[in-house]
């Protein structure tokens, strides 16, 4: 697809741009923004991993999969705020899931040990474990503020802190997985996966290209219950203070 | 007054000590001591003092009744008792031993807490009474009887527990806190969300388990006809100090400050009822 070409699909965000005028969203400033920012990551990306492609070096795909493991980390620690030290332990469960999935694929040589299947592979378990932390840590905190006579019951009962929590974490870990689970259900008839999409499009044999968003599909629903357990247990013990006090976060 | 209670403070009033140091110099009789305790917390963007430089000695198995207008420092300074809150400055003393120093799950067991607002776990009545047991690995013996501790029929142990009455769920929040044998039970306005029928069921069930086990009870309340009638003495708590200690009846009939005789009057609020 030649640039020209590409530059045709900017009628859809001016159709966007135009809707948000027509009807007062006050949208077309984060509309272009995205547009500008999307599309200057993308030819970044695309130019940077062409490089590493070409490298091969275990080095420069090391640090490229450690760079989507901070961006990810830095976003999802967002919905933790109050949490302390949520940063550390966001990044702790993504890179648990990132080398548990990894070790895997490499390990049973499901996936060839090279760039061009290390950094996607990388790129969607990171995002889809990015998406998962944010949930499962929104969800936490909501659930432990609305339970916090519960909690505060099962602690006035000679409970400890996990046992007072832990009702209220399986649910928030529930809930995180929820989007994974409902994608995977209806995967092929509501919706054709990115990679599979991209593949047909790039002229793969379909049936090739299902075989390898199986491979995705498993691999990001087992990530996304390695990272929502993980970061639950990393997590839950700064609701409570030394001396088993509940601590809501702020 | 009950009999138990009656003996101890023939032996030794409670009241407000105040001790120099920390060192033993505890009432032996104490079910609950508080020394010089201070306790600040957050309220919207600024740190206010709850609870300031306050003792006082809870014999065992007495009957202190807690008043004060709203936000004078008595629901903190329950939960300071079985350390679901730290104190600032001071310290707290459960049968002569500071509640940092116990263990924490045991400390919970001997002194119960009864919340405002019962929280129901899901599951049955059974589920809720067997809770407290199944934390430690227990299983509860006899759950019958401990339903009927609380004046409620055995064919209530099937039913839901998140379908009683006020009433019915706050006698089983009290149960369940009784299937831990405390020898202390801090309730906190447990009668105050229930009508006048259910309120006076509930206080009188508190009352039989308290003459039959001897259990000592540090009780908040806003109604004055209740402090007035389950008290054995009654602290007075303002501005998060403690303005008076006194014996029930003196405490309401003659009372010794000015700011007791205008909280009776109902002049600092949440007194009159």
């Amino acid at each position: 697809m030649s640039l020209a070409t590409l530059s045709f699909t900017l009628a859809f965000v001016a159709g966007a741009l135009v809707l948000s005028i027509w009807l007062k969203l006050g949208l077309q400033k984060d509309i272009i923004v995205a547009t500008v920012r999307s599309t200057i990551q993308l030819l970044v990306v695309g130019y940077i991993l062409k490089v590493v492609f070409k490298l091969d070096n275990p080095l420069f795909i090391g640090l490229m999969v450690m760079l989507m493991m901070v961006v990810a980390t830095q976003n999802a620690a967002k919905r933790g705020k109050g949490i302390k030290r949520v940063w550390w332990r966001i990044f702790v469960a993504i890179t648990a899931t990132e080398v548990a999935t990894q070790g895997l694929l490499l390990g049973l040589r499901i996936t060839p040990a090279t760039p061009r299947y290390i950094i996607p592979l990388s790129g969607m378990i990171v995002g889809n474990a990015m998406i998962v932390s944010g949930l499962l840590l929104n969800r936490f905190i909501s659930e432990a503020s609305s339970h916090r006579g519960e909690i505060l019951a099962t602690l006035a009962l000679g409970g400890t802190p996990k046992q007072s929590i832990m009702p209220f974490l399986k649910n928030a870990i529930r809930a995180s997985m929820i989007p994974t689970i409902d994608s995977a259900k209806t995967t092929g008839l509501v919706q054709l996966p990115g990679m599979m999409t991209g593949l047909i499009v790039a002229g793969a044999d379909p049936i090739q290209a299902v075989r390898y968003q199986l491979l995705i599909l498993f691999s990001i629903t087992a990530s996304a219950a390695l990272t929502s357990i993980v970061l639950g247990f990393l997590t839950y013990p700064q609701f409570f203070t030394r001396l088993q006090q509940l601590v809501l976060p702020e | 007054m009950s009999q138990r209670a009656r003996n101890v403070t023939e032996s030794g009033a409670p009241g407000i000590r105040h001790t120099s140091s920390s060192s033993g110099d505890f009432a032996t009789d104490a079910s609950i001591e508080f020394r010089h305790v201070g306790k600040s917390m957050k309220q919207g963007n600024q740190i206010v003092p709850v609870l300031r430089d306050l003792s006082g000695v809870i014999p065992h198995g007495c009957v202190v009744t807690l008043v004060g207008p709203s936000g004078s420092g008595k629901s903190t300074l329950l939960s300071l008792c079985n350390l679901l809150i730290t104190p600032d400055e001071g310290e707290v003393y459960v049968h002569g031993r500071e509640v940092r120093e116990w263990s924490i799950p045991r400390l919970r067991q001997t002194v119960g807490l009864v919340f405002q607002s019962p929280a129901m776990f899901p599951g049955t009545v059974m589920d809720n009474l067997q809770y407290g047991p199944q934390l430690r690995g227990e299983t509860l013996g006899n759950p019958k009887r401990v339903l009927q501790s609380v004046g409620l029929a055995e064919d209530m142990l099937a039913r839901d527990a998140g379908e009683l009455s006020g009433g019915q769920k706050q006698r089983i929040a009290l149960a369940r806190t009784l299937v831990n044998n405390p020898e202390v039970l801090l309730l906190d306005e447990v009668t105050s969300a229930l009508d006048p029928s259910a309120a006076r069921d509930v206080e009188e069930w508190i009352l039989k388990v308290h003459e039959e086990r001897g259990t000592t009870l540090l009780w908040v309340t806003h109604s004055l006809e209740q402090a007035r009638r389950v008290g054995d003495w009654t602290w007075l708590l303002v501005d998060g100090q403690m303005a008076e200690v006194a014996p029930t009846e003196e405490f309401f009939e003659t009372p010794k400050s000015d700011v007791t005789a205008r909280f009776l009057a109902g002049e600092l609020g949440g007194g009159a009822s």
